[in-house]
Order: structure tokens, then C-alpha cells, then sequence
């Protein structure tokens, strides 16, 4: 048995990755050609890389095939329930910076928190007769700040891409998805509700709270964690 | 007794006491619980699809269904009895059923309030003697009557009364209605603009440049308004600490409604359906009420709430729970509305504290 250490399998996060891990000592590097994921670990014993999809880390971390890995804290947050009782974060890493944020059309000169908005989507059903739509990929963590906060008569429409683009387009209203500079929502006539930020998100590194340690895995993954903290 | 047959059981004797039964579909219309429900439903139901009918839940209570069914051709005044599974999904709790069974009784009836409020607890009562559950009330409609009764703008009562199921909002907006918060600054520079919409930019989406300004002078009316008194917010909160047996509860709201006229009828219909409840021989002496029962639960009701609850057993959820929905049959009547009240028996959760017991 090894410990398997997930790492997002491609673009500057993983670079970004591998670079973290290097300066604490940990060689992670690919190996063969371009296109297959296969990958070396150097500098500690007993570990082994795995490559996956930043969005598939969650869910094999949760499900213990993974002891550890690196992934945004959002992806976390998002795709498990109960994150904190599956997981637990061991070291926040200190880049890829983006924030869930929720934003309206500037042109709402009227609507600045999430009390306008509240206020705004009791207005919008009764003029328009449905909820008002906002659309995001980040439904969970969405829905359970909108709760929290106490905004109603809202209704979430899924968008997996181009997200800044529907208000124009009509198919919602607002707006709830992950930003680093705020260059597309300026762009795309947006501005951010100054109550709004959901989430700062990071790179984290995560530990699982399911995966199976032999006594030689404690022993491996012990003297790895010695060697990032 | 299993729970399929404790089931059973309490659905026979809703229906020796005269109730109709009546089935539901488990595949429900996803569009209009989200409707009625809000994106938080999503969060609790199953949501499926097909090509032809779209989205569909599984059916996460009977209420919906019952009420649709009896206002498209139900008889008056009608009492309806149903049992059967219904669907939860459980985000936090793995312990939680997401599956588990419900025997509901519900009684749509226009003369008399009180008496319907006392039968559908009475019923529950006895359906549920044997286990010695605590039984909780309390009156949204009392809350409700204060919340118009407040001498402000209908805008802000209207304010008050969409989120008085959301305690944490409720009291953000009597706090800035009371103005007791600072206005934020991008409100007042929004307030001093000679023309708000200057710097707005290109005007896009669905909500029209027509619902921005209307927005914008309703935001102007409010600010010119008196706030909302110190008296008049304690009246209030003097409602939602209410924690007293239901006799001692009736007569500190007589007191309140001295200074709050408007809650009188509201506070009759209380008195109205404690002697009703005490002539189904209810102990209403010993018959706890708490002034903000029933404001975290689903924001249908809107008057009389009850719950059943195993002290012995804090970690289980209510035994049953119930209340009057007025408003509901409206939502989904169509224009035509009746007066409702109704509960639900978790038949596994009787079972369970029967084999204690």
C-alpha cells in the first residue's frame, strides 16, 4: 500500500502545485509522454501520485481512494455535504485566489446588498410572476448563503460556463460564480453586491477522513506531512 | 406492530372519525412546489426528470397534492385522510431517514375555525396518547395581526410579513425599519443622486429600467418615513418570548392588545379555539403555547401550530406536527380559496417509542 496524493492533472494549478511541493522537498513530476497521466514522486517514500480532474478530488477524497489532495476550497465546499466531516484541510497553499461572489447588472443603481436584492427579487416575481434567476455552477454554497442571509423569491438556474454572459442574454438575472480580478464581470456590464462574497476560495490541500492506513501508510504519510508543514 | 401497520392503523382511525381517504401521486410537478416552496426545496426534495414532463420531485409531503386535488373538485366542507411514503434528501444528517412514511389528516371547512383548529388536535391527541408526547403550539396568526397592526408604511408591514419566516431577516428589517442601523452609504448617495441612473451604463436583462425606478422612489418614500416605534418593536418582541401555558398566554395578550388594538380579533380566535379545544376535553390549563412556535418551519402556515415531541427522546424530530394554512389554498386555488388545517403522524417514530414504552 501507498498514500495516494491527488493533484489536478493539468494548467497552472497543477504547475503551481508541483512548484509548491518542490520548495518543502517533494519532487512531484510527470513522466512519459504529453498526453499520458502518469506521474513520479521523489524526496519521500511510500507516496504515490495521482492525477485527476480538480473537480473529481472531492469526491474521491470523500470516498477514500485518495488520502490526499489538492484542490479549491470551493470544489470542496460544493460538491460534499458535510465537507468538514469527510474531509479536513491540512495546509491552505496560497495561490489560485478566487473568490464566489454574486453579481447584479450595474445598471441596478438601486441594488447594493443582499437586502436590495432580497427587496429587488419581491418586486421582480410580482411584476415578471417567477422567481428571479440567478445562475451559477456553485449551487450548494449558493443556496446555503442565500438561506443563511434570509433572501427569498429567488429561484437558481444551472450554468456551467459563460456564466457572466446571461444576464445579457436573458436567461437570468444575476449572477453567482467565482472571480479572481473582476475583468469579465466589468466586461460584462456587472458589478459585485458589496455584502455578497460567498467564498474565498484557494488551493488546499485536503486529507481524507475515510481512506484505510496500514501502519506503514502512517508511517509514509506522517514524515510527508513533516515534510509540508 | 410494524410501522406499515402502525400506518395503517392510524389511518383507519382518522377514517373511522370521518375523514375521506384520498391517495397522491409520488412523481409531483417539480414547478409548482418550486413555486411555492423557493430554491431551498431543492436542497430537501428529490428532484428527477423526463424529456416530456420535465423537471418532477418525489413527493416530499402530501400537503401540496391534497390541496390541489380538493380545489379542483372537492366537496365542502370536506376531511381527508391519506398514508404513504414520502422523500427527503439529507445534506447533513446521515442518520436521517430520506425515506419514511406519513398519515395525514386535514379538514377543509369555512365556518368555523376554532372548532376545526381544537377537532384536528384533539384527533392527533388521541391518535397519540399512549406515547405521553409534550405538545407544543402556538399562533402565526397572532404575529401576523401585530406585524399589520404597527402604525408604519403597508410597504414596510408587507416587508415584515413575506419574511416572518426568516427570523434572522425579520429582525434585520425591523431593526433598519426601527432605525436603529446606519443607512448604508451607497443607499444614501443613491437617495441624494439628482440622476440615479447616470452612471448606470447600458440598460440590460429583464428587469426594466421602469422596476429599477419605481424601486428607487419606493426606496425615497421609505426614507421619509417615521420609524418604527421603540414601543412598537417591544410590543413584538414581548409576542415572540411568549412561553407560558395557553390560560396565561391569553391573558398577557389581552394586556398587549391594549396597546396594539389590532391584534384583538386574532387574540379572540385564540380564546375561541382554547374553549373548543377544551371542550374536546383538552387540558388547556397545562397546554403549552410559545409566541414564535411554528417560524422556522415551512412558511405555509399562517395561523394556529402544533407539534408532538418525545421529551425523552431530543434527538428525534416532531412525532407529528400540523397547523392552519389559510393562505396556501389561495396560492394554489386559483383565485378560489377555503380555510385549512391539517398534521402529519410519522407512523416509524410511533413505532419506535411505542417499543420503548
Amino acid at each position: 500500500m501507498t498514500i495516494k496524493l491527488g493533484v489536478p492533472s493539468k494548467g497552472r494549478l497543477m504547475e503551481k502545485t508541483f512548484d509548491w511541493f518542490g520548495k518543502r522537498g517533494v519532487g512531484l513530476r510527470r513522466t512519459g509522454s504529453e498526453r499520458e497521466y502518469a506521474a513520479a514522486v521523489d524526496g519521500v517514500e511510500g507516496v504515490e501520485l495521482v492525477l485527476l480532474s480538480a473537480g473529481e478530488i472531492p469526491r474521491e477524497l470523500a470516498a477514500g481512494r485518495i488520502h490526499l489532495g489538492v484542490t479549491g476550497s470551493d470544489l470542496v465546499r460544493e460538491k460534499l455535504a458535510a465537507w468538514d466531516s469527510r474531509v479536513e484541510e491540512v495546509q491552505l497553499m496560497g495561490f489560485g485566489h478566487a473568490d464566489l461572489i454574486i453579481a447584479v447588472p450595474n445598471c441596478w443603481v438601486d441594488v447594493d446588498t443582499l437586502d436590495d436584492l432580497d427587496a429587488a427579487s419581491a418586486a421582480f416575481r410580482k411584476t415578471h410572476g417567477f422567481r428571479m434567476r440567478i445562475a451559477t455552477k456553485y449551487h450548494r454554497l449558493v443556496r446555503d448563503f442565500l438561506r443563511d442571509q434570509g433572501v427569498a423569491d429567488y429561484q437558481l438556474i444551472d450554468s456551467q460556463g459563460a456564466t457572466e454572459g446571461t444576464v445579457k442574454n436573458e436567461t437570468a438575472e444575476a449572477v453567482a460564480d467565482i472571480t479572481s480580478s473582476g475583468e469579465t464581470l466589468r466586461a460584462n456590464h456587472l458589478k459585485l453586491l458589496s455584502d455578497g462574497l460567498i467564498h474565498k476560495s484557494q488551493a488546499t490541500l485536503f486529507r481524507s477522513k475515510t481512506a484505510a492506513l496500514s501502519d506503514a501508510d502512517r508511517t509514509a504519510l506522517s514524515a510527508l506531512l513533516d515534510k509540508l508543514n | 406492530m410494524t410501522p406499515k401497520a402502525e400506518m395503517r392503523r392510524l389511518l383507519a382511525f382518522f377514517e373511522a372519525n370521518g375523514a375521506q381517504v384520498v391517495e397522491a401521486d409520488i412523481l409531483q410537478s417539480a414547478e409548482v412546489l418550486l413555486d411555492l416552496y423557493g430554491e431551498d426545496i431543492r436542497a430537501r426534495a428529490y428532484v428527477t426528470s423526463d424529456a416530456l414532463r420535465g423537471e418532477q420531485m418525489l413527493r416530499p409531503d402530501f400537503t401540496v397534492p391534497v390541496v390541489q386535488m380538493h380545489m379542483e373538485h372537492g366537496a365542502e366542507p370536506a376531511r381527508y385522510t391519506y398514508a404513504g411514503e414520502v422523500f427527503r434528501r439529507q445534506e447533513e444528517d446521515i442518520n436521517r431517514p430520506s425515506e419514511f412514511m406519513q398519515v395525514g389528516y386535514e379538514v377543509f371547512e369555512r365556518e368555523n375555525p376554532a372548532a376545526a383548529d381544537a377537532e384536528v388536535f384533539a384527533l392527533f391527541k388521541e391518535a397519540l396518547a399512549p406515547l405521553g408526547l409534550r405538545a407544543a403550539t402556538g399562533d402565526m396568526g397572532i404575529l401576523m395581526a401585530a406585524v399589520r397592526g404597527l402604525s408604519t408604511t403597508e410597504r414596510r408591514k408587507a416587508a415584515l410579513l413575506r419574511h416572518i419566516w426568516r427570523p434572522r431577516r425579520f429582525r434585520a428589517l425591523l431593526d433598519r425599519f426601527g432605525g436603529k442601523v446606519e443607512v448604508p452609504a451607497s443607499r444614501l448617495a443613491l437617495l441624494a443622486a439628482t440622476d440615479a441612473m447616470a452612471l448606470a451604463g447600458p440598460v440590460m436583462g429583464l428587469r426594466s429600467e421602469a422596476e429599477i425606478n419605481a424601486r428607487i422612489e419606493a426606496l425615497k418614500d421609505d426614507a421619509v418615513a417615521a420609524p418604527i416605534s421603540d414601543g412598537e418593536a417591544a410590543i413584538l418582541d414581548d409576542i415572540l418570548n411568549l412561553r407560558e401555558k395557553a390560560p396565561m398566554v391569553l391573558e398577557r395578550l389581552r394586556d398587549i392588545a391594549v396597546d396594539l388594538p389590532a391584534i384583538i380579533s386574532a387574540v379572540e380566535a385564540m380564546d375561541a379555539r382554547l374553549t373548543a379545544m377544551s371542550a374536546r376535553g383538552v387540558d388547556v390549563d397545562g397546554l403549552d403555547f410559545e409566541g414564535s412556535y411554528g417560524r422556522t418551519t415551512l412558511e405555509y402556515y399562517d395561523g394556529f401550530v402544533f407539534g408532538f415531541y418525545a421529551e425523552a427522546r431530543p434527538d428525534l424530530p416532531a412525532v407529528a406536527s400540523g397547523g392552519r394554512y389559510d393562505a396556501l389554498t389561495s396560492v394554489l386555488g386559483q383565485g378560489r380559496s377555503i380555510p385549512a388545517v391539517g398534521g402529519v403522524i410519522r407512523p416509524e417514530l410511533v413505532h419506535a417509542l411505542g417499543d420503548q414504552s
